[in-house]
């Protein structure tokens, strides 16, 4: 009798445990907090060095997939005219990738590098993640927003960051977010809506870019050196580059990710 | 002798944990795994909005109360009206292990998922499922009627062939939720398939061959020959569909449809095996070299 009380004590605990920890909060992850910004060295503008170039697609251009969001119908209605479309492989009309994610991988000095005080917004609308790929500095805030009439929960999957998972309600407040390690990339779900998919690529370095629609990059600031220059793309993994740029000196640096 | 509506209680109790492990396979076919962060209420409340993902947490979460106050039924049933102390026991121990399985699913979520733990919780729901299975056997009218015994000579003895089987279905099943939860490749339950399904033609045909006029132990190999088949087909139908929409961009409902009817399916073929096992250990009669080793006093012919 006295295993069957046991057994029924420790739910009890977990109750008690499990109402304090799903408490969401506002409060970043309990992770070392990033120098003040100010006293950061800037980055020196006169002898940077500028990265160009553009992230390119070969092959059959994939076909963009539907998707079906019939089960939640506030999802649903906000895309009543035309499905969404899966945002996995946009192969843009000059045959260039977007949501490439541009980094300088090795060779960046060791130094604080200022973080920016500007949040990074990843907003939640029409059960989708917006923008599909956004890069931060390591403890840049990130801005997450849900604008839909339906919950949703953020869910970062990382590999060397801390885990989190938190609801967020419709129209709920925003939450701001941060990561204090460098992580390239970090997938975010939500597990309400399983087709809902982002990633986060976090450097310690404002060396990054997110392509767009006409698939180009630039990296501005960098100073004169060789850099090991990374491509990431969700679906064609990364392609890696050894530049060396002078000072003042602007070079391009090309990507091309074969398709199947 | 025990109530009817007692073999009745135990057969809904039975019915509805297989419900709940077709609820649960739901859970993780469509990754619904966290769609709700919190536990045990569900954002915040006992009745959150059943939307998306969230209708397949939550209400895999409803169906284990229903099944946990079941069992709760059950062992106090069964400890208020039922002779047999041993079943008296067993029931605690169906409630001791509804307890453990509701305490694994509330850190599968806290804890997001860690892999032992979900592995865990997926082992546990199909051995207490067999429980309900046992007790259901137990607790029916054929039951009462008492054993007809019956001779089995050859080595290895049927008792533990039967014993080994349904171990061996149990590793099949941990090896299976296993790769679920990607702690393994698929290959180790493909190679358990193979031996898990010889261990049960070899048992099941031996059964059959031998005893075919025993109208419990044909009825019980036949359930468990047959099941199995069905397992196996429905595992290659699960991972052929899991392959056919590896693009997706959600999980898909052939995908679901076929590795839940998996799932469901794993459990009723050890509880198939289990009941085969409590049934050669009822009517057959164990060898002398088996009883010998382990000190059982044998009459000298």
């Amino acid at each position: 009798m006295k295993n069957v009380l046991l057994s029924l004590a420790i739910p009890c605990v977990m109750f008690v445990a499990g109402c304090g920890g799903s408490k969401t909060s506002e409060s970043t992850p309990k992770e070392e907090a990033a120098a003040p910004a100010a006293s950061a060295p800037a980055i020196d503008e006169a002898n940077a060095a500028t990265l160009t170039g553009k992230v390119s697609f070969t092959g059959d251009k994939p076909a963009m997939r539907n998707i079906d969001m019939s089960a939640n119908p506030a999802c649903a209605r906000a895309h009543a005219g035309a499905p969404a479309k899966s945002e996995e492989v946009i192969v843009n009309d000059n045959g260039t990738l977007k949501n490439a994610f541009v980094w300088v991988k090795a060779g960046v000095p060791d130094r604080q590098w200022p973080v920016p005080t500007t949040p990074v917004d990843l907003a939640q609308k029409g059960c989708m993640y917006g923008p599909h790929v956004i890069g931060v500095m390591s403890n840049q805030d990130i801005k997450i927003v849900n604008s839909d009439p339906t919950n949703h929960n953020i869910h970062p999957l990382p590999k060397i960051n801390q885990e989190w998972n938190e609801s967020q309600p419709p129209n709920g407040d925003s939450k701001l977010k941060k990561f204090a390690r460098e992580e390239v990339m970090i997938p975010v779900k939500c597990n309400v809506h399983p087709w809902m998919r982002s990633y986060i690529g976090v450097v310690n370095h404002p060396f990054f870019f997110v392509t767009g629609d006409d698939g180009t990059f630039t990296i501005k600031g960098l100073p004169p050196g060789k850099y090991t220059v990374e491509a990431w793309h969700e679906k064609y993994g990364t392609k890696d580059v050894e530049v060396t740029v002078a000072a003042k000196e602007s070079k391009a640096v090309d990507f091309t990710f074969p398709g199947a | 002798m025990t109530s009817p509506w007692l073999h009745r209680y135990a057969v809904l109790w039975s019915f509805c944990t297989l419900f709940l492990v077709v609820a649960g396979g739901l859970v993780t076919s469509n990754d619904a795994g966290l769609s709700v962060p919190d536990w045990p209420l569900s954002y915040g409340s006992l009745m959150p909005p059943m939307e998306g993902n969230i209708f397949y947490e939550h209400g895999h979460r409803m169906v284990a109360t229903t099944v946990g106050l079941l069992t709760i039924g059950m062992a106090s049933w069964l400890a208020r009206a039922e002779q047999r102390r041993w079943l008296r026991n067993l029931g605690w121990l169906a409630l001791a292990a509804v307890i453990a399985q509701g305490v694994l699913g509330g850190m599968t979520v806290l804890f997001m998922l860690p892999k032992p733990v979900s592995i865990g919780h997926a082992c546990l729901a199909q051995l207490f499922f067999s429980t309900t299975a046992a007790v259901a056997l137990f607790t029916s009218r054929s039951w009462a009627r008492g054993p007809r015994m019956v001779d089995d000579p050859g080595a290895p003895s049927l008792h533990w062939f039967a014993l080994a089987a349904s171990a061996c279905i149990f590793l099949q099943l941990a090896l299976g939720a296993s790769a679920r939860h990607k702690a393994l490749g698929i290959l180790p339950h493909v190679i358990g398939a193979l031996v898990a399904t010889g261990m049960v033609l070899w048992l099941t045909v031996r059964v059959l061959m031998r005893h075919a006029d025993h109208h419990a132990l044909r009825r019980s190999a036949l359930a468990v020959l047959s099941i199995t088949f069905l397992q196996v087909f429905l595992g290659i139908a699960a991972y052929m569909s899991r392959l056919a929409t590896a693009d997706a961009p959600q999980p898909m409902p052939v995908m679901v449809g076929f590795t839940v009817a998996h799932v469901a399916t794993g459990a009723l073929t050890l509880a198939s095996s289990v009941i085969l096992a409590i049934q050669i250990f009822r009517h057959v009669r164990r060898p002398l070299a088996d009883l010998q080793p382990i000190g059982v006093a044998v009459p000298s012919a």
